[in-house]
């Protein structure tokens, strides 16, 4: 919920807007600012230098002695199978989640907009899940799928399929997508509904009445009028799956089996928590600060120009 | 970024630690001992405070093992560390290495006048903590070594004898077969903790070198060796029998879904920790028998001994001498006959002192416990030879992980046992590379 009241609507997203306030006082902006500039600098900026400059380090773990090793760290990342393979599962875990709890919150949103007495009832259940914590999302989809005691790879198993996400990674991916969007969904929904429900009831009966079916209906007229909340989305959602879901993760696959369920994040977990290699810890936070900085510049940049708001 | 993850994990323990009384000198003691265990922890440190007047031990749990260790370390660099914390077997070479950041057990006991005789605890625990003077560097509290448990009845319906263990891998093979043709589960065998059964103890159990330098002990520049022709052989038949059935993979580091396979009569045979008996027991309505580990019958040196996994406690620098004193009285509590055979007792983790295990005799615990003796007599089956006496690496947590990877990949059938094991010694010998440059 942080990150949506950080950001309600894009910063960047009305160019044209030009409302100016103009303080009288020199200082008085400035020290309203200065929370803000407090905190980012506490929380954001310091740590982030540090990580920085612990990224160029070799320490033991106790810290007892520290050696300057420049880019090592960084060229011995990128020389690393281990880690261009974590790239990969990444790009795969997130396309696959974000698509998944974006396309089926469209669905349900869609579906419950259309309702007339029963919407407040499926809202507040499509709504259920995102109260639960993330790491008993995992649990319980762990729970599910168990290859011992799961029901529902009981249920895959008497329909042939011989479900095993300790074995196959394609399943453990297809494990941790479930587990993250089935979260996401019921964020998503909300916001979709909500941006469903501001669009003029008029302009749908207007294309009706000029002979538009249902379906066109929705993609010409519903869902560019949806483009901010779905561009908005895709940001948060993004950010979700990159960063938010180690704890599911950690609590139904702890990354495995092999690498195939680790992403990046969970890799600066194990190499810098379990493995107590700040170091490399450190720079691959620092990559992925990099990359974080990159996909919000292409998304404001290019995707959201194509937006119509 | 990790720092301040770091620095948060210390105020967290901070605001948790609860007040101190005033008079008494207060030490403190981070452990990694959850649930039942972690009940019992507290009845022993609330029976040492009620002892004596001096002292006050504050112990706090810490989560699991890693989290106990990173935050003791986190807490290190913060200067906030506890004056004693738990520490698995598999940090040691990492806690080791760290010199300035330890106050060795011996050194402690020395200086604060405790009576403090290594040879008083068995061998095959001490020598695992011991450099290579001969001096003890932790103290050892909870020491396991794996065993097999069997599902008697399951046994039983398959027209196996319920009463006699499987020996050899050929007894596990053949009974796994019967069991699963005859329908009377639908898996012969399972494990917990692949790496420290079915590699570490693997090694030790037929007598094969794990690393170079007597498995670590001897320098911390060593290399393992662990994919050797026997190792290599029983990795292909797990494998094997995994694909056909008769064995079935609990998943990565302690194998979460391998007791309740067990427990559920899913698998008849179970490989695991010695002190998993407890948990054993309270999770089952089945006839339960227990055994030592398998072996290759035609392995020269098989069965040599097992070897432990656990935890030791290791005093941390930079406190004040009082409460090192405190300190070393309460390891000398600690170390007591009674309190270990009341330990060893509930939790089916070893004595770990011989006065403890003769304190077991003579209370007559093994006779109305049948079994409860296996693991004991299995790590001291044979005089622990340069294979068998333990391993010490730097970076093992992470090499543990490399394990568990590379039987994972072996498993899904994208390397053979061979492949797995040679990639495994490749992988593991540059985080050892890694830590020699970091720490020399």
């Amino acid at each position: 919920m942080l990150r949506a009241g950080l950001f309600p609507f894009p910063p960047f997203g009305f160019p044209m807007q030009t409302k100016r306030t103009t303080f009288r006082s020199y200082w008085l902006p400035y020290l309203l600012i200065a929370p803000q500039l407090a905190i980012t600098l506490i929380f954001f900026i310091w740590p982030a230098g540090q990580a920085v400059w612990q990224s160029f380090l070799q320490e033991d773990a106790f810290g007892l002695s520290t050696k300057f090793v420049g880019l090592r760290n960084y060229v011995k990342l990128l020389n690393s199978p281990e880690y261009l393979a974590s790239f990969e599962t990444t790009v795969i875990f997130t396309v696959c989640t974000a698509g998944l709890s974006l396309g089926l919150a469209l669905l349900f949103a869609v579906a419950v907009d259309r309702m007339i007495r029963t919407a407040s009832a499926y809202t507040t259940f499509i709504l259920w899940p995102y109260a639960v914590a993330p790491a008993i999302a995992g649990v319980l989809w762990w729970f599910m799928f168990n290859p011992s005691v799961g029901v529902l790879t009981y249920a895959l198993q008497t329909m042939g399929y011989d479900w095993n996400h300790r074995l196959s990674g394609t399943d453990a991916m297809i494990l941790v997508v479930l587990a993250s969007s089935w979260k996401q969904i019921s964020y998503n929904f909300l916001f979709f509904l909500a941006g469903l429900q501001s669009i003029p009831q008029s302009l749908r009966e207007a294309a009706a009445i000029d002979g538009a079916g249902p379906v066109k209906r929705f993609f010409t007229v519903v869902f560019p009028l949806l483009s901010p909340t779905t561009f908005f989305l895709l940001v948060v959602n993004i950010n979700y799956t990159m960063f938010d879901t180690f704890s599911t993760i950690d609590a139904s696959t702890a990354g495995g089996p092999g690498q195939s369920t680790t992403i990046l994040v969970y890799k600066v977990y194990e190499d810098g928590y379990k493995g107590l290699d700040l170091g490399s810890s450190a720079a691959q936070s620092v990559i992925l600060m990099g990359i974080v900085m990159v996909l919000t510049f292409i998304q404001f940049r290019y995707i959201e120009r194509r937006v119509q708001y | 970024m990790q720092r301040s993850l770091m620095a948060g994990l210390v105020l967290t323990s901070a605001l948790v630690a609860p007040l101190a009384a005033s008079a008494q000198t207060e030490i403190t003691w981070w452990h990694a001992m959850g649930g039942r265990l972690g009940e019992k922890v507290d009845e022993i440190v609330a029976a040492y405070n009620d002892s004596q007047d001096q002292f006050h031990l504050t112990a706090t749990y810490k989560g699991g093992y890693a989290e106990t260790m990173t935050s003791a370390i986190a807490a290190f660099r913060a200067g906030e560390q506890p004056d004693l914390v738990q520490v698995y077997e598999v940090g040691t070479g990492t806690m080791m290495a760290a010199e300035g950041a330890v106050y060795p057990i011996y050194q402690l006991m020395e200086d604060h006048g405790q009576d403090f005789d290594p040879s008083a605890y068995l061998s095959a625990v001490a020598g695992y903590y011991t450099n290579t003077d001969g001096q003890m560097l932790s103290m050892p509290f909870n020491s396991s070594t794996p065993i097999l448990y069997y599902n008697k009845d399951i046994f039983a319906a398959a027209g196996l004898d319920p009463d006699v263990a499987p020996v050899t891998w050929a007894d596990v093979e053949a009974a796994s077969r019967a069991i699963v043709e005859s329908g009377a589960a639908t898996c012969g065998f399972t494990s917990g903790w692949i790496s420290w059964v079915q590699l570490e103890n693997f090694s030790a159990w037929h007598n094969q070198q794990i690393g170079t330098n007597e498995n670590g002990f001897g320098s911390m520049d060593s290399k393992l060796t662990v994919n050797g022709p026997v190792q290599a052989r029983h990795w292909e038949n797990l494998a094997k029998w995994q694909a056909e059935g008769l064995f079935k993979y609990g998943g990565p580091a302690g194998g979460a879904d391998a007791p309740p396979a067990f427990y559920s009569g899913e698998c008849a045979i179970y490989m695991n920790s010695s002190a998993s008996r407890a948990g054993v027991l309270t999770n089952i309505d089945f006839d339960l028998g227990l055994g030592m580990l398998p072996y290759y019958a035609d392995v020269e040196g098989a069965p040599q001994n097992s070897i432990i996994g656990g935890a030791t406690l290791w005093a941390l620098a930079g406190a004040s001498d009082d409460e090192y004193e405190g300190l070393a009285d309460f390891l000398t509590f600690l170390s007591s006959a009674e309190v270990q055979a009341d330990f060893h007792q509930f939790s089916g983790y070893l004595p770990i002192t011989n006065a403890a295990y003769e304190l077991s005799i003579e209370q007559g615990y093994y006779d109305e416990n049948p079994g409860a003796d296996l693991a004991i007599k299995q790590i001291t089956l044979n005089e622990p030879t340069a294979n068998s006496k333990g391993l010490r690496f730097g970076n093992y947590v992470q090499i543990r992980g490399v394990i568990d990877e590379e039987f994972e990949a072996l498993l899904a059938g994208d390397k053979t046992a061979q492949e797995a094991l040679d990639d495994l010694v490749e992988r593991g010998n540059s985080l050892i590379a890694d830590f020699v440059e970091a720490n020399g």
